[in-house]
């Protein structure tokens, strides 16, 4: 049915869908919204659930853990510190092959502390185990939820949705919220692999040592490669059940003649899409490569996108995370997944990569920007590594003040007051 | 409360059942339907307090639940030692998720039960004192305060065993650990607030928290057993003495508890919504020097002189517990009275005309 | 359940790993000897008659009877005699009170009389095969008559001659009827001559060789007995020489307490005074009492400790009214007076006179000064010798001559009834072996369970029930029973306060507190080590309340 609706509620009307029979609460922003909506339910009788509010994300994920340990369908949602604080118990999940399903509602991680949007939080996961899906609009992030059971479920491993912090969870779309009737036909009721059982029992989380880690560990690695497959299968099943696509492992857009190719993740790519629709009239020859898995990295696709048209053709990578020291996080996958000799792509016609760093912190990505960046691209002007819409002269000012004072005081300050804002509000 | 109920002067209460006592008066571990919820074949040091505690209270569980359990452990000495690639000692259905989570994995697998309408098939949770009283606070705490249908067992044994006898926040004062080593001016732990999880459970007002050791275990198997009785957040807290960090002989594991108990040292007591309704007399007081004697961890309080000043403070310590739990026959307990708060009178000026 | 690798595992695996390999000693079960056997002159198995009874009710008393018997004839009577040596070296007493053994065994010897309960389970007269051996017992005392009963028992055939009336020897002339009922004495007696043995009284022994065969060493008389046992007692009081007036009444207490036995009532007068130390002047100085003696005083040259008396006759005594006058002799006597002469204890503890006398009044005076053996019957015999009063024994109690054995208070012993029956039961032992040509078999004595070997927690605090006694005023009026016996409850209380000291009761607490669940509980009160995975950490030993748990190094 559809219905105008913040994207965070249809995220909770979806899960509520799946049936979940343990839900997790621990809020923070941007999430709140959805365990609010799914708290609601529950207490109304329209959800038949265990809500669990719950003293930490620490406490949300063990939790979470225990009730899908006993054989229950299990959900919890956080972002950015809150998911930082899980940690322990994210990595935890995966290595028993418990199949959670979170939603990462993207946030950036402090310091400084900050609420908006990028994706620093689920990349600090990536080497987790979990499955990660990003979602391009409210419609896709409900989809990929009920996506996101079926797969968990059926490989025993945890799966993290991801959908931008307030760009989609604050934002009232048209959204297509399915019928419960057809939600069962997709997902069917919770078997575990593995379950407490007291006329069964067993003993799970037992401690494994060098003769059998490495084992343990080729098949979780096993588990992803599984992934790579099943992802597009349950994809193109929900297309045959719910009539529309979501989901899958790539979603190329205008990259069969493009000699100019960017890729992003997540909300982004709407803006990207319409940049790219400007410029084409313009007569360049670009088009986007939308990641939506981005655990396990889709290698074989991305290679086929990016080394499928025409040879070389220059990359983007837009990426909305840093890794201090080392750069772009999606390039490096890039990288790897372009690396990886068959023969069949010679290095004179490897592409050529430009990491861009974009939108850190909720700095709102413009088609302006985009445009301005990707015609620095075509022309061979754009660096291999980039912030998009840096302003240089804060950040010039704050290297001056810390060659000139070795106590220069603390840098994010410094530039607010810059910037005309200080903590207080008060003018200097 | 205590077994007042067998009045039989060969053996008593006191030893694990006898032949002339009718069987369902015998404790649960003297019979050969116990659980055996932790068997043979276990790694742990001879002696070890700790996994005589886990089979007296688990099996005390399993009686009581008629096998319906499911137990969750965090990590520790007693995770490590019985589940080893590719061994398990565990006969129940058990999880271990991480070192300070056991009490929320718990609520999940309380939760879910409840959602899956098996509220039937119940839930203890269990770790050792690192777990609980440091690493595991603040999810215990949340478990006390929502009352999640979970027993939740710690196993005191006063120190981060597993990792090599280091220092938590339940090692007692003077105690020797690895990172409260015996040199200095000021050998071992040093004379802190220390940490009563018992206490903070009572101020948290659940239904149920008792105290036991590896010294009582008609009393540690009542216990157990009145535990389950109950519905919503119940702890116990069991002291089991390590040979290995506390430096006493494997064989006295079972008598060093039983002196810490009749010292005084560590009071036996049960509380509901956080009033004590009854403690454990002592039987046979000693001073605190008979118990400290038989551990390395405290060798420092006698040689090379003995530092009267300091086993001073723990008797001190030990004759605090007796009055507060009324420990000794002719005492009553001095209830654990919660605070209220007055409201100071008005006085006429205050009032609006 | 298809479980993932290594994360998740099947219960119980652990038993795929033997941790007893990790030993360095090992808990072994022991049977150590309990301090009430091992003091019991007459050898019970106290520590297995009390486990017996312990289940209480009849069929358990039975038995716990029964296991008496097969050591000791006499439980009625030794539970109003015995002085009891198992209780002074009870444990129980280090804890709290020695468990009351005797008063447990004069209630079940009361339960077997009154029930009639049969020697035999199946009621057969005897438990052995007729041997066709003829045994000769002089003197039907305890010690004959305890001979009597376990040569019986062996399948022989016994003959007892004694001089008196009555069959009992002291036991019926030495301890006066408020301290042993006789229906309760002859019940006893006459329970064992009904397995058979022939009683002939009025009948001294003047030639014993002449009782014995060829074969004994006798001379050819006709003799038919294969072997004797002598135990004539001592029943010759002691005689001193003390300067006496012609009206001077001087009494020997053994005479006296003969013919009150007789059914004399000998007039003693108001004043009795009794000279000596000894239980037999206990009793003479209560039985003056009770033939209407107001005041009855025990001269004694040294002190209360020093006093052979057994303690609680002097209590019982002094209950009574008794009085006593240490460190006093008697130098003189006359009517109605008598001169004392105060003594001082010398460094060695041995009285010496002060020189200072005093008059005590007295009607008359009785000797308990000790007592002699009549020695008479063995005088002769070729290799029977004697020194200081007594026959020589070997540690068998055979004397110098072969196939002449002897026992109680003729031979060099501590003169209690309860010791002539165990003298009683090793004479028997070893003529049974004599007759059979072989040595006695050597009794087994493990290592003695000491209170230290114990674990005492486990035992409740529970003192001992103390039998009723005779208001002490009633009690110097009649020769009615002084001490009554315990009920069936107290009696079962008293008998559960047994610690079981190193014998293994079926507390459970080995099963209980291994920690590596290696104990293996087989049936009742039986245990073994799952060797496999036992760790050796001794927890077992060090809780076994009764000490039958013992570490030994592992053979490496």
């Amino acid at each position: 049915m559809l219905k105008q609706i913040e994207g965070s509620r249809a995220v909770a009307e979806a899960v509520a869908l799946c049936r979940p029979q343990v839900i997790c609460a621990y809020p923070i922003t941007p999430q709140t919204h959805i365990v609010e909506a799914l708290g609601a339910l529950v207490k109304k009788g329209e959800l038949n659930a265990g809500f669990l509010n719950v003293e930490s994300e620490f406490a949300a994920m063990s939790a979470v853990i225990g009730a899908s340990a006993v054989g229950a369908r299990t959900y919890t949602a956080t972002a950015s510190q809150g998911l930082l604080y899980m940690s322990e118990a994210v990595y935890n999940a995966a290595g028993l092959g418990l199949p959670v399903v979170m939603t990462v509602a993207n946030r950036a991680i402090g310091a400084p502390i900050n609420i908006w949007n990028d994706h620093s939080d689920s990349m600090s996961q990536r080497d987790a185990g979990w499955i990660q899906l990003y979602a391009e609009t409210n419609q896709e992030a409900a989809d990929l939820h009920i996506q996101a059971f079926r797969i968990a479920e059926e490989l025993s491993n945890p799966v993290m949705v991801c959908m931008d912090g307030f760009v989609l969870t604050h934002a009232s779309e048209r959204v297509d919220i399915p019928g419960q009737a057809e939600a069962d036909a997709f997902l069917p009721p919770y078997q575990p692999r593995q379950v407490l059982d007291p006329d069964d029992p067993v003993s799970i989380g037992a401690m494994v040592g060098p003769e059998a880690f490495t084992e343990v560990r080729f098949l979780a690695e096993e588990r992803m490669r599984q992934a790579l497959d099943l992802i597009p299968d349950v994809a193109s099943a929900f297309e045959r059940q719910f009539g529309r696509e979501s989901g899958g492992l790539v979603k190329p857009y205008r990259t069969g003649d493009a000699e100019l190719i960017i890729v992003a993740l997540g909300s982004v790519l709407g803006t990207v899409k319409d940049t790219i629709d400007e410029l084409r009239e313009d007569g360049i020859r670009v088009g986007a490569l939308g990641i939506t898995s981005f655990r396990p990295f889709p290698v074989q696709s991305v290679r086929a996108v990016l080394a499928g048209g025409c040879r070389p053709c220059r990359v983007v990578v837009l990426e909305r995370a840093l890794a201090p020291g080392s750069g772009g996080i999606v390039t490096a996958d890039v990288r790897a997944a372009l690396a990886a000799t068959d023969g069949s792509l010679p290095r004179t016609e490897h592409p050529i990569i430009s990491t861009v760093v974009a939108g850190l912190g909720g700095r709102p990505i413009t088609g302006k920007c985009l445009r301005a960046m990707l015609l620095d691209a075509k022309r061979g002007q754009l660096p291999p590594f980039s912030f998009l819409d840096l302003q240089p002269g804060l950040v010039q000012a704050e290297l001056a003040r810390m060659q000139a004072n070795r106590r220069s005081g603390p840098t994010a300050e410094n530039m607010l007051r810059d910037l005309g804002v200080t903590a207080s509000g008060a003018a200097d | 409360m205590p077994s007042t109920r067998i009045k039989f002067y060969q053996v008593g209460s006191f030893a694990a059942g006898n032949r002339l006592l009718p069987e369902d008066l015998r404790s649960i571990q003297s019979s050969d339907a116990r659980a055996n919820t932790l068997t043979c074949g276990h790694r742990a040091c001879q002696g070890c307090g700790e996994a005589l505690g886990a089979r007296y209270a688990l099996d005390a569980v399993m009686r009581a639940t008629k096998g319906k359990m499911i137990a969750v452990n965090a990590t520790g000495c007693l995770e490590v030692f019985s589940t080893p690639f590719p061994e398990t000692s565990w006969q129940i259905p058990w999880l271990h998720s991480l070192f300070g989570n056991a009490p929320a994995v718990g609520s999940g697998v309380a939760t879910a039960l409840k959602a899956m309408g098996r509220s039937d098939i119940r839930v203890v949770a269990q770790g050792g004192d690192g777990g609980t009283v440091d690493i595991g606070m603040a999810c215990l705490s949340g478990l006390f305060e929502r009352n999640d249908d979970v027993l939740y067992i710690c196993y005191d044994n006063q120190a981060y065993m597993n990792t090599g006898v280091q220092r938590s926040g339940a090692t007692p004062p003077a105690a020797r650990t690895a990172t409260t080593p015996a040199v200095g001016p000021e050998p071992g732990n040093a004379f802190g607030q220390g940490k009563n999880v018992p206490l903070i459970a009572m101020a948290h007002e659940i239904p149920y928290v008792a105290t036991a050791t590896v010294a009582d275990l008609r009393d540690l198997e009542d216990k157990a057993t009145r535990a389950m009785d109950f519905h919503g957040a119940r702890y116990l807290h069991i002291l089991v003495p390590c040979p290995l960090g506390w430096g006493s002989s494997p064989a006295d594991t079972i008598k060093v508890a039983r002196l810490a108990t009749e010292s005084g040292l560590f009071p036996v007591f049960e509380a509901e919504d956080g009033q004590v309704v009854s403690s454990a007399r002592i039987r046979r007081q000693v001073p605190v020097t008979d118990y400290l004697r038989l551990q390395a961890r405290y060798a420092h309080l006698f040689h090379p002189q003995e530092r009267t000043d300091v086993i001073e403070r723990l008797q001190a310590s030990a004759d605090r517990n007796i009055a507060r739990f009324g420990l000794l026959e002719d005492q009553k307990p001095a209830h654990i009275e919660r605070t209220r708060l007055t409201l100071a009178p008005v006085h006429d000026s205050d009032q609006r005309r | 359940m298809d479980k993932p690798f290594a994360i998740t595992l099947d219960p119980g695996s652990s038993r795929a790993n033997h941790t007893g390999a990790w030993r360095t000693e090992r808990p072994v079960y022991v049977s150590g000897l309990p301090p009430c056997n091992d003091a019991c002159p007459a050898g019970e198995n106290i520590q297995q008659w009390l486990y017996l009874a312990e289940e209480g009710g009849l069929a358990a008393y039975e038995a716990a009877w029964r296991q008496i018997m097969a050591d000791n004839p006499f439980p009625a009577i030794m539970g109003r005699v015995c002085y009891r040596p198992c209780e002074t070296a009870c444990n129980r007493g280090q804890l709290d009170s020695a468990v009351g053994i005797n008063s447990v065994e004069r209630y079940l010897g009361d339960q077997a009389i009154h029930a009639g309960w049969p020697v035999f389970a199946d009621n057969t007269p005897v438990d052995a095969a007729p041997t066709g051996k003829r045994v000769l017992v002089v003197g039907a005392g305890p010690s004959g008559l305890s001979a009597a009963y376990h040569l019986t028992r062996r399948g022989h055939s016994v003959t007892i001659k004694d001089a008196g009336s009555q069959p009992g020897g002291m036991m019926r002339y030495g301890i006066p009827k408020y301290r042993l009922p006789r229906d309760i004495m002859d019940a006893e007696i006459e329970r064992i001559l009904a397995m058979g043995v022939t009683l002939e009284l009025n009948t001294t022994v003047a030639d014993i060789l002449a009782e014995l065969n060829e074969a004994a060493g006798g001379h050819g008389g006709g003799g038919c007995f294969d072997a004797a046992f002598v135990a004539v007692g001592a029943h010759i009081g002691k005689r001193a020489y003390i300067p006496a007036g012609d009206s001077a009444k001087i009494m020997d207490a053994v005479s006296l307490l003969h013919q009150v036995e007789d059914g004399t009532r000998p007039m003693l007068g108001r004043r009795v005074a009794v000279y000596g130390g000894g239980n037999t002047a206990m009793d003479a100085a209560r039985t003056a009492r009770r033939l209407g003696a107001a005041e009855a005083v025990v001269v004694y040259r040294r002190t209360r400790d020093r006093m052979p008396a057994h303690d609680i006759e002097v209590e019982e005594a002094l209950e009574e009214g008794v009085t006593m006058r240490w460190l006093s002799t008697v130098t003189a006597a006359d009517a109605g007076s008598l001169t004392i002469e105060k003594m001082r204890l010398d460094e060695t503890g041995f009285p010496q006179p002060t020189g200072e006398f005093e008059e005590l009044s007295a009607d008359c005076l009785l000797l308990a000064l000790g007592q002699d053996a009549d020695l008479a019957v063995l005088d002769g015999v070729p290799g029977v010798t004697f020194s200081g009063g007594t026959v020589d024994v070997d540690r068998d109690l055979m004397t110098g001559h072969p196939g002449i054995f002897a026992g109680g208070d003729m031979v060099p012993s501590e003169r209690t009834v309860t010791v002539a029956v165990g003298h009683g039961k090793k004479a028997a032992r070893a003529i049974d072996a004599w007759l059979r040509g072989t040595e006695p078999d050597a009794p087994q004595r493990p290592a003695l369970a000491a209170y230290d070997t114990l674990n005492t927690w486990y035992y409740a605090d529970a003192p001992a029930a103390v039998r009723p006694k005779l208001e002490a005023a009633r009690r110097t009026g009649t020769f009615d029973e002084v001490t009554g016996g315990l009920t069936g409850s107290t009696a079962l209380f008293e008998a559960r306060r047994c610690m079981s000291c190193g014998n293994c009761f079926g507390c459970d607490n080995c099963y209980g507190a291994c920690p590596d669940n290696a104990v293996i509980k087989l049936d009742a009160g039986r245990y073994e080590i799952d060797l496999d995975y036992c760790k050796g950490c001794g927890i077992c030993a060090a809780e076994c309340p009764c000490g039958a748990i013992a570490m030994v190094p592992e053979e490496t």
